[in-house]
């Protein structure tokens, strides 16, 4: 899908975009990224680092879900020019984390039309695990 | 005012000043494809990272990586950190570290063979009483720029010691 920024408006919502997270994505994701640490594979080093639940899902895989997202909507003519986030709630076994935006403003900047969202990645309960923003450009 | 301070003379000697490089390896198409798949799992990612056909169709005329693809990953020769000082409690002890949050920048998107070359430097810092006890929040910057010095992705980070 590749969207207009002539038919963006402010307000405008990033389509919702979920997964289900646990032991299958977070295996696959610490092994492309190389990212082997105790407390993301292992429920006893889990709670260990003060997580009763055992083992947690990695920050950083919430920030490709936001990428992910993004790109979903503006497709591959689009381009993402700016993620920022900060990690807060953890991210626990069989989570649904969902992106979810807003877009705030929208203006041609470097030759490129863009648009500046509000972003988040909500778990089940509705919670704030990510808040985060995002610029994009598109065609 | 605290007179504790976890910020070390060598952090204060290296603010504003660039590390040492580190090079990636040349990316591999298998490097994308998996990365792709797995942060995209269990849903087929898009063409744009593996399909060379349709890629070449695309503005980007051919296949690219996903922005938040790391070409750092599995490295043979593993530096020790990022080169930058790192702070201490004035008495030696440990300091827990957390990840205050990043923000990502991009320029070029990273390709098939690309190499990737990274450095980053000391920015600046605080410290505070926080609900942890005496916190210092770290901002660093961290440049990578590909085989031709194009900026491939400028990120500024903090870090939360305490």
């Amino acid at each position: 899908m590749t969207i207009k920024y002539k038919n963006i408006e402010v307000g405008t919502e990033l389509p919702e975009w979920s997964r289900k997270t646990s032991f299958m994505e977070w295996n696959r994701y610490a092994a492309v990224n190389e990212e082997f640490v105790p407390f993301h594979m292992d429920d006893v080093a889990g709670r260990a680092a003060g997580n009763e639940a055992g083992a947690f899902g990695m920050g950083n895989l919430r920030y490709a879900y936001i990428v992910n997202a993004l790109h979903a909507w503006i497709g591959d003519e689009g381009r993402i020019h700016e993620v920022g986030c900060q990690y807060r709630a953890i991210n626990q076994k069989d989570d649904v984390l969902t992106v979810v935006g807003t877009v705030t403003q929208k203006k041609v900047e470097d030759g490129e039309n863009r648009l500046y969202l509000d972003i988040n990645v909500t778990n089940d309960d509705g919670q704030t695990t990510c808040p985060a923003h995002a610029v994009v450009a598109i065609p | 005012m605290s007179n504790v301070t976890y910020v070390t003379d060598a952090m204060n000697e290296a603010r504003g000043l660039w590390t040492d490089t580190r090079t990636s390896p040349p990316i591999a198409l298998s490097d994308i494809r998996k990365w792709a798949m797995a942060t995209y799992w269990p849903e087929t990612p898009p063409k744009i990272y593996w399909d060379d056909d349709y890629a070449k169709e695309t503005r980007w005329a051919g296949i690219i990586a996903p922005p938040d693809f790391n070409p750092f990953a599995w490295m043979i020769e593993r530096p020790k950190g990022t080169g930058i000082p790192q702070p201490e409690k004035p008495d030696g002890g440990n300091l827990t570290g957390m990840n205050g949050g990043q923000t990502d920048t991009y320029g070029v998107p990273m390709r098939p063979e690309d190499v990737i070359t990274s450095r980053s430097r000391l920015v600046d810092w605080h410290e505070r009483e926080g609900r942890l006890g005496w916190t210092l929040y770290v901002t660093s910057e961290v440049e990578w720029r590909n085989q031709n010095s194009d900026l491939v992705r400028k990120r500024m980070s903090i870090s939360v010691r305490y």
